[in-house]
């Protein structure tokens, strides 16, 4: 049996803390991933707003012990809202070497280190090319360095388990994870459940970690090492019931949504590749929602198995990053030109090619709106924050059947792993979609299947509805009956009308929501996952007094109707991007504006910091001039 | 099957559209369109059930031909598209139109995949060795040293043989026809669209244009007799004008043998298309001309559970195990808290 209680209340000193950034290193075999989310979790139900960066590498084993093989998981936690997963740390846990080495450069001065002692023997010290034991040479002086032999204390702790040496030493995360909570003052049972759980088939594993967890708290508690216990207090969140959430989580649980809303079958086609997989697994496991998933042989039959499910009436996605993305380029088109509902998702990573798979990017912009052959609008949104990814999927498929269109929902590898709480709706509060099939000829000559509606969409007519019986295809076709024609002024009409009908989309889109004055010296424009980054810089410069406000599109193609107009309330425009500056290229030869860059392609988010010290040096610059 | 009491009894015209019809004159198109809309009348299926699907070329136009549901999508594509439309709506019949460009080159991952997973669909095969729509050039059954645009000297690949890599991929339903030959045309096509699984057919198809007497051997009645052995369910290999040969196995190899002077029908290979194991069938796949008749029929005919049925199988199963829908559960997750 797994005890539940906490542990004792600690009697040494307590320090309140308004927040905590954390991160925990080590080798990819260490569990960094596993106590991070744990940390996570914990955090979330004492009641702080939170907000995760997981970092893994692209090899899914390197070597054990080398640079390449370093994995992190970055929390903040909070008492009061916070955007974003925190610049410096406040904290780091390294269990190995090579994850000191790659990690130490952004742990703050005067910041708390522990390290796992018992990794710093020569041969981890060589594989982390330190020269010498960064533990002695007074490297980390600037530290609060906490040296705990972590493995040893493990194994003594889970000496009478009967495990053997190898399943001992993989329990030692938990011994870190237990200290860190006793360090923050965190309770163990939402852990220890999920262990019991977890490991309900193999007890001595379960039992032997549950150990570990508590001797880890209990060591914090009792060793003359850590003098002062941190509390970081609930934060004042909007009532309501929470969970954590994943950006791939929430975009697939917003598309599962989204089909019951419109009483739909979901179906998705995809091939698997990082960071969007995890849609596909998690879309596998609401097979009793009616979620039909096809693992395609690859991409172009990904996006293409897609398009045949919308000719037959599912609610059809497929999902992918980049490079998947430009293989389903002659697929999209196909979609644009047979105006078939279909949802495109790109989790955007580093690029181009195979790139930085791992990693997080905004480089897919004008591939979304541009890369593809011929005139092929497409709208184009952009989810914000890992449960925005929810909205947005929902959005997105609102859009693709209204307008019998394709529509691309641009994410990224931050959100996709990223994770936050989400106060989640109530089903019953969401509006519904509304898709009418048409059931009867829709014309004296029979069935017409692009004679368009107000918004210019054609009428989805299903195969297997009698009478109704149409062929859609690649070439281009007569506008209303829909046969092949290489006329050319009918060519003409059907590249404006498609191109009007994805304009009209433009009609639905809600007055854009300024952060701060609706005019002044400085706007800054986001799109996509830098929302939190952004919006958290903007709060601290005006809570300094700098005028700046700023707008976070959703909008991508078209973009909002109101944009232009705010555009020129400012006087001047900045555009920070995770890439060398598509949005801004689109900004400027939309609305002749003279944005300027914050550009960072480093596979990395913005840190805060970044964004404040930009729009300070511009306001500064306004006043000085 | 015989048609249900309540439908209307269809013809073929019933599935020709208004469209007119554009291929070359003398093209074998034609006649398998004419064969198709012939046979479909005769499953008892209403016309709005049937799905056409098709991809780049010139056999790709046929669904525009026909006036059920169709699609004439992009080069190589017809079966992805397929299978997704299949497998959201399993009530549909669909029918794959493809050429040895199409379906072996571009698409030619996707005939793999389409095949291996048993999807419910009639492929119909359109083989001219030839790219006829871009005009000439050489394509991945073009025999070997065949002068083309593309290959003046001689085309120095090596072809392949679409029922061989069919059977390899664990196919079905394998059958081979010509264009010309009506009656045994519509014979196979009325097998495969009776076929549980995925039916895959080649059909050898005149080009008038680029590849005229490509299959000349296969479809000219004054010699075919000796260069074709019709494959039937049960029987033993005969074939030529007088029905005097036949093929006999010697060991692992089949051979041709003259019947007559002690060789008798009982000593020839006997057909069965419903052998589990698909060696022999892959054997007959091999037997190419001139050192062989080419079997024209059934390869093969097994039945294994479809892609679609398992599938919705396992949403059934998944309700039983997991529970019926509810949007708010799946909302909330397994872990939630409360702020107050």
């Amino acid at each position: 049996m797994i005890r539940t209680d906490s542990p004792t209340a600690p009697a040494k000193p307590v320090e309140h803390l308004e927040a905590v950034t954390i991160r925990f290193c080590g080798d990819s075999g260490d569990g960094m991933q596993l106590a991070g989310t744990q940390f996570t979790n914990t955090s979330a139900l004492f009641g702080n707003d939170v907000s995760t960066l997981p970092d893994f590498p692209a090899e899914i084993r390197a070597p054990a012990g080398t640079l390449p093989g370093v994995s992190g998981f970055q929390i903040r936690f909070s008492s009061s809202p916070i955007h974003t997963p925190g610049d410096k740390l406040d904290a780091l846990v390294a269990m190995n070497p090579a994850g000191l080495k790659t990690n130490i450069m952004d742990l703050k001065a005067g910041g708390l280190l522990i390290v796992n002692e018992d990794e710093f023997n020569p041969t981890n010290l060589k594989k982390a090319n330190y020269a010498n034991n960064p533990l002695d040479d007074g490297s980390l002086k600037s530290f609060q360095l906490h040296k705990i032999k972590i493995s040893t204390l493990n194994k003594e702790a889970l000496a009478d388990t009967g495990l053997n040496a190898k399943a001992v030493d993989r329990c030692k995360n938990f011994f870190a994870l237990g200290l860190v909570y006793w360090l923050y003052g965190r309770p163990v049972e939402a852990t220890l459940r999920w262990i019991e759980d977890k490991f309900s088939k193999t007890p001595d594993v379960a039992q032997a970690n549950a150990k570990t967890l508590r001797m880890g708290y209990y060591y914090g508690e009792t060793t003359e090492s850590f003098v002062v216990q941190y509390v970081v207090p609930t934060a004042k969140i909007e009532p309501g019931t929470y969970r954590r959430i994943t950006g791939n989580e929430a975009t697939a649980l917003g598309f599962v949504t989204a089909a019951r809303l419109a009483n739909k079958e979901l179906f998705l086609g995809s091939y698997p590749i990082t960071p969007a997989s995890t849609i596909l697994e998690e879309l596998n496991r609401f097979k009793h929602y009616g979620v039909k998933t096809f693992q395609a042989e690859d991409e172009i039959a990904a996006v293409t198995s897609s398009i045949g499910a919308a000719y037959v009436g599912a609610l059809s996605i497929t999902t992918t990053s980049g490079p998947g993305v430009a293989l389903k380029g002659e697929g999209m088109g196909l979609a644009v030109m047979m105006e078939l509902p279909l949802i495109i998702v790109d989790v955007q990573r580093g690029g181009p090619s195979t790139g930085l798979p791992t990693k997080t990017e905004q480089a897919d912009l004008l591939m979304a709106l541009f890369g593809r052959h011929g005139e092929s609008p497409m709208p184009v949104i952009a989810a914000r924050s890992p449960s925005d990814c929810y909205y947005a999927a929902i959005e997105a498929s609102r859009i693709a059947v209204k307008y019998m269109t394709p529509v691309m929902l641009l994410t990224d590898g931050y959100l996709a792993n990223g994770s936050e709480p989400w106060r989640v709706p109530h089903y019953a509060d969401l509006p519904g979609i509304e898709i009418q099939h048409p059931l009867e000829k829709n014309s004296v000559d029979g069935y017409m299947p692009y004679k368009r509606d107000k918004n210019l969409s054609r009428p989805w007519a299903l195969p297997g509805t009698p009478g109704l019986e149409h062929r859609v295809g690649g070439l281009e076709k007569a506008d209303v009956h829909g046969n092949v024609s290489y006329d050319p002024d009918n060519h003409q009409h059907m590249i404006n009308t498609r191109a009007q009908k994805v304009a009209n989309v433009a009609q639905d889109i809600p007055p854009t929501e300024i952060l701060g004055d609706a005019e002044g010296d400085l706007l800054i424009i986001g799109w996509g996952g830098t929302y939190g980054s952004i919006t958290t810089a903007v709060e601290q410069c005006r809570s300094k007094g700098f005028k700046v406000s700023a707008v976070h599109l959703r909008y991508l193609n078209p973009l909002p109707p109101d944009l232009g107009e705010i555009l020129r309330r400012f006087d001047r425009v900045l555009v920070p991007e995770l890439n060398r500056g598509q949005l801004r290229l689109l900004l400027r030869a939309m609305y002749l504006v003279d944005a300027e860059g914050l550009n960072k392609v480093k596979g990395k988010p913005f840190l805060v910091s970044e964004i404040v010290e930009k729009i300070e040096s511009m306001v500064r610059q306004e006043v000085s001039v | 099957m015989s048609a249900p009491m309540n439908l209307p009894t269809l013809t073929a015209k019933d599935f020709a559209s208004d469209q007119e019809v554009r291929w070359c004159p003398g093209c074998g198109d034609y006649s398998i369109l004419a064969q198709v809309k012939k046979i479909l009348p005769t499953l008892g299926i209403p016309k709005e059930k049937f799905l056409f699907v098709s991809g780049i070329g010139c056999s790709s136009r046929f669904p525009y031909y026909m006036n059920t549901y169709g699609m004439h999508s992009i080069h190589g594509r017809a079966l992805a598209i397929a299978t997704g439309a299949k497998v959201a709506n399993p009530d549909l019949k669909v029918w794959v139109v493809t050429g040895d460009g199409d379906g072996l080159s571009i698409g030619g991952n996707h005939l793999l995949h389409a095949i291996r997973r048993n999807v419910e669909m009639v492929i119909l095969l359109f083989d001219n060795r030839i790219y006829g729509l871009t005009k000439g050039q050489y394509s991945p059954t073009s025999v070997h040293g065949q002068k083309t645009k593309t290959s003046p000297l001689g085309v120095v690949d090596y072809p392949i043989h679409p029922l061989s890599v069919a059977i390899a991929a664990e196919a079905t339903f394998v059958a081979r026809t010509v264009d010309v030959d009506v009656k045994h045309l519509g014979e196979v096509l009325s097998a495969a669209a009776r076929h549980q699984g995925t039916a895959f057919v080649q059909i050898y198809q005149n080009c008038v244009i680029f590849n005229d007497n490509a299959f000349e051997y296969a479809s000219d009645k004054s010699i075919k007799s000796d260069n074709i052995v019709y494959l039937e369910h049960g029987k033993p290999l005969i074939f030529g004008k007088n029905s005097d040969k036949g093929i006999r196995m010697n060991g692992t190899h089949p051979e041709v043998v003259q019947l007559g002077n002690g060789v008798d029908a009982s000593q020839l290979l006997v057909h069965d298309e419903t052998l589990g194991d698909s060696s022999v069938a892959f054997m007959l796949s091999r037997m190419s001309h001139p050192e062989f008749p080419e079997p024209m029929g059934i390869f093969r005919q097994v039945v294994r559970p479809t892609f679609e049925g398992q599938m919705t199988d396992q949403l059934a199963k998944a309700r039983k195990i997991w529970g019926e829908a509810n949007m708010d559960l799946l909302i909330q997750g397994t872990e939630t808290w409360t702020v107050n």
